[in-house]
C-alpha cells in the first residue's frame, strides 16, 4: 500500500450511550479506526460487544434513544457529526452503503427486486429509469445472479436467503459508494454459501475500489480478506493492527482466545470441539472500571483493576490494550 | 394468484349456500307466516286457505328450493304488509344504505389512518394520547347514545343539521359520523399497531440506509405494508356498518334498508326480512372475498400459501 493512503473514513473516540431502565448502557466506549480506499477493515468480537451499534452510529441509523459522541467522524474529509438528517440522507446509499445481517427481512416484501434496486439510483443519481434498470441488471450480474432480467420482476419471498443477500449487495453498490459497511452479512445464511458471499464481497471491494468495513465471526475469512483487523471487546478496541501481525502474534489474551476458536487445517481433527473463550460478555450498564475481560482472563491479576492510559503501540500500527506483558498472551498459545 | 382467486370464490359460493339455507329455515321457525298474513281475527279455515295459497303446507325443502330459485331471479315475492314486491321496496332504498355505509367507512378511515400513523410515529406523545382518547370514547359510547347526543347538540340546540330524513347530503352528516365513529377505534388501533411493527422492521432500516426521503420511507415502504390488514378489516367493518345502519337509520329516520328491516321485523314481514338478510349476507361474503383478493394483490406473499 502506498504511503499516502486516501483515507475515506477516520473515526476518533466513538461512543454510544443508551439509557435503559437499569441506568446508562455504554455499549460502545470510545473506539477509533480509519479505512482507506481499497482497504478492508475487519471488526471482530463476540456478539454484544457493540459492533452493530458502531456501524449504525457511522451511518446515522442508531435507535432513537441512543446517543452518539466522538472526537471526530471524518467521512470523505468532512466531519459528519453535525450533519442534519437531510444531509446524512444524501450520503447514505450514495457515498456510504450498508449490508445488514438479516437478508430474509431486510428487503421490503411488497416491492419487486427491480423497484427496490432502482429506487436508490433514481433518488440519488438520475431519474432516468432505463439507466437505473441497466445499472441494476449490470450489478445483479456482478453479484453472481444469473438471468438477472427475469429476477428483476420477482418479489423477495421468491428468493432464497443467499440470493436476497446478493440482491442487498447489488443494492448497496447501485450508486457506487466510497464506503461499504457489511455487518455480519453471512451469519444468517447456510454455512455452504457463507464463504461464497464473503469472497464475493472481497472481490467487489477490490473491483470497485471501495473502503470496506466487514464485521464477521469468520476468522478464516478475516485472515484472507482483511488488511486491518480491529478486535472489540465490551465496547472497546482491545487489539488492532495489520491482519498478518494480529494473526501471527496476537498480544491481547482475548485475541488469542478467539484465534484458538478457529479450526486449523491439519491440526484440528474433524468433530473435535473447538476451543471457546469461557464466560460471557459483561453487562455494560453504569460506570465501568478496568479491563472488562479480566474476569474471563486466565492471566488476570490485580493490575487489571485499572486500564492502561493508552494502548501499547508496536510497529506497523499493531496495538493492544492490556496491562500484562505481551508474552503472557503468546504463552497461552502454547507456541 | 388466479388459482388462489378461484379457490376463494368457490369457498364464498359454499358459504352463500349455507347462509341462504339458514336464512330460510330460521325465519320459518320464528313465526307461523300464515297467521301473520291472515291477521288476528282470521278463522281457522282462512288461515288454512292462506297456508295453501302461499304453499306453506309444502315440505320445507321444496319451499326452500322454490324460494331460492326465485331469489336467484331477483324475485323475493310480495311484502305481507305492504302487498308490494319486496324487490321494489329494497331497490328503492338500497342506495341510501350503501351511501351511508360507504360514507361511514370512509369517515372512519380518514380519521383512523392518519391518526394511527401519527400515533405510531411518536408513541406516548401528545398525539398518541389524543388518538387513544378518541378510541376509548368510540368504544365506550353506545352508538345510539352518541347519535342522540349529536341530534341534541347539532340538531336541536344549534340547528346546524337536519335531524330526520334523507333528502339532502346534509341529512347524511350526523348518521355518517355516528356510524363511522363506531368503526374508528378498531381501525385506528390496527393502523397504529401495524405501523409500530413495520417502522421497527429491518426493511425500514434498509430504506433509511438507502438515504430515501422520510416521506418515501413512511408512505412507500411503511404505510403500504401496515395498511394491508387495515384494508381487510375495513371491508369487514363495512359489513358491520350495514348492520349498524338498522339503529342509525331508525334514529335519523333515514329510510334505507336498515330502517326497512326494523319496520319489517316489527310487522313479522317475512319475505322482506328474508330478502334483506340474504342480500346483506351475500354482500358481506362478497366484501370479504374482495378484501382477501385485494390483500393478495397488495401482499404478494399471500397468494403463495
Ligand atoms: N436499542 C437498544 N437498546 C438497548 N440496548 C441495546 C440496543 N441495541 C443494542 N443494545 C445492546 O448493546 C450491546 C451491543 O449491541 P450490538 O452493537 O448489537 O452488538 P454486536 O453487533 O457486537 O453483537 C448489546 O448488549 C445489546 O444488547
Ligand atoms: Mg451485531
Amino acid at each position: 500500500m502506498s504511503a499516502e493512503k486516501d483515507i475515506v473514513l477516520d473515526v476518533q473516540n466513538l461512543k454510544v450511550d443508551i439509557p435503559v431502565s437499569a441506568g446508562m448502557l455504554h455499549p460502545v466506549r470510545g473506539i477509533s479506526f480509519s479505512v482507506a480506499r481499497g482497504e478492508t477493515l475487519c471488526i471482530v468480537g463476540e456478539s454484544g460487544c457493540g459492533k452493530s451499534l458502531t456501524s449504525l452510529a457511522l451511518m446515522g441509523l442508531l435507535p432513537k434513544n441512543a446517543q452518539r459522541s466522538a472526537d471526530r467522524i471524518n467521512f470523505l474529509d468532512q466531519d459528519i457529526q453535525n450533519l442534519k438528517e437531510r444531509e446524512m440522507a444524501r450520503l447514505r446509499g450514495v457515498k456510504m452503503a450498508m449490508i445488514f445481517q438479516e437478508p430474509m427481512t431486510s428487503l421490503n416484501p411488497s416491492y419487486t427486486i427491480s423497484n427496490q434496486l432502482e429506487e436508490v439510483y433514481l433518488r440519488h443519481i438520475s431519474s432516468n429509469r432505463a439507466e437505473a434498470r441497466e445499472r441494476a441488471i449490470f450489478l445483479l450480474g456482478k453479484v453472481g445472479i444469473s438471468s438477472a432480467e427475469s429476477r428483476l420482476g420477482q418479489y423477495p419471498h421468491q428468493l432464497s436467503g443467499g440470493l436476497r443477500q446478493r440482491v442487498m449487495i447489488a443494492m448497496a453498490l447501485m450508486c457506487g459508494p466510497d464506503l461499504i459497511i457489511a455487518d455480519e452479512p453471512t451469519t444468517a445464511l447456510d454455512v455452504t454459501i457463507q464463504a461464497q458471499i464473503l469472497h464475493l464481497l472481497a472481490e467487489l471491494q477490490a473491483d470497485f475500489d471501495m473502503a470496506m468495513i466487514l464485521i464477521t465471526h469468520d476468522l478464516g475469512i478475516v485472515a484472507r480478506v482483511a488488511d486491518k483487523v480491529q478486535v472489540m471487546y465490551a465496547g472497546l478496541t482491545v487489539e488492532e493492527g495489520p491482519c498478518e501481525a494480529v494473526f501471527d502474534t496476537p498480544l491481547h489474551p482475548y485475541t488469542s482466545g478467539l484465534l484458538r476458536c478457529i479450526p486449523v487445517p491439519g491440526k484440528t481433527a474433524p468433530g473435535q470441539p473447538l476451543g471457546t473463550v469461557p464466560g460471557i460478555v459483561p453487562n455494560m450498564v453504569g460506570e465501568l472500571q478496568g479491563c472488562m475481560f479480566r474476569n474471563r482472563c486466565e492471566h488476570a491479576t490485580d493490575v487489571c483493576e485499572t486500564l492502561p492510559n493508552s494502548a501499547t503501540q508496536l510497529a506497523n500500527g499493531h496495538a493492544f490494550t492490556c496491562r500484562l506483558s505481551p508474552d503472557a498472551a503468546t504463552r497461552s498459545e502454547g507456541a | 394468484m388466479i388459482a388462489y382467486a378461484l379457490k376463494r370464490i368457490f369457498v364464498a359460493f359454499l358459504i352463500l349456500l349455507v347462509v341462504s339455507g339458514l336464512t330460510f329455515s330460521l325465519s320459518h321457525l320464528s313465526a307461523d307466516p300464515a297467521l301473520t298474513i291472515a291477521g288476528e281475527q282470521a278463522s281457522d279455515e282462512d288461515i288454512e286457505a292462506v297456508r295453501k295459497l302461499y304453499g306453506f303446507d309444502r315440505p320445507i325443502v321444496e319451499q326452500y328450493g322454490n324460494w331460492l330459485g326465485r331469489a336467484l331471479q331477483w324475485d323475493f315475492g310480495d311484502s305481507f304488509h305492504y302487498k308490494a314486491p319486496v324487490v321494489e321496496m329494497i331497490s328503492g332504498r338500497i342506495g341510501t344504505t350503501m351511501t351511508l355505509g360507504f360514507l361511514a367507512i370512509l369517515f372512519a378511515l380518514v380519521i383512523s389512518i392518519p391518526l394511527g400513523t401519527l400515533a405510531a410515529m411518536r408513541p406516548n406523545s401528545f398525539i398518541d394520547r389524543f388518538a387513544l382518547l378518541i378510541a376509548v370514547f368510540g368504544q365506550a359510547l353506545p352508538t345510539f347514545w352518541f347519535a342522540l347526543m349529536m341530534i341534541i347538540v347539532f340538531g336541536v340546540w344549534w340547528r346546524w343539521l337536519p335531524i330526520s330524513g334523507n333528502t339532502t347530503w346534509a341529512h347524511f352528516v350526523m348518521p355518517t359520523i355516528a356510524l363511522g365513529y363506531y368503526a374508528t377505534p378498531a381501525l385506528m388501533r390496527l393502523t397504529r399497531a401495524g405501523m409500530i411493527e413495520v417502522l421497527g422492521s429491518d426493511y425500514i432500516r434498509t430504506a433509511r440506509a438507502k438515504g430515501l426521503s422520510p416521506t418515501v420511507v413512511l408512505f412507500k415502504h411503511a404505510l403500504r405494508n401496515a395498511i394491508i390488514p387495515v384494508v381487510a378489516l375495513a371491508a369487514v367493518w363495512f359489513g358491520f356498518m350495514l348492520g349498524g345502519s338498522i339503529v342509525i337509520e331508525t334514529i335519523f329516520n333515514l329510510k334505507g334498508i336498515g330502517w326497512l328491516s326494523y319496520d319489517a321485523l316489527l310487522r313479522s314481514d317475512l319475505p322482506v326480512v328474508q330478502a334483506i338478510v340474504l342480500i346483506f349476507a351475500s354482500f358481506y361474503v362478497v366484501l370479504t372475498l374482495l378484501a382477501d383478493l385485494l390483500n393478495a394483490y397488495l401482499d404478494p406473499r399471500i397468494s403463495v400459501r
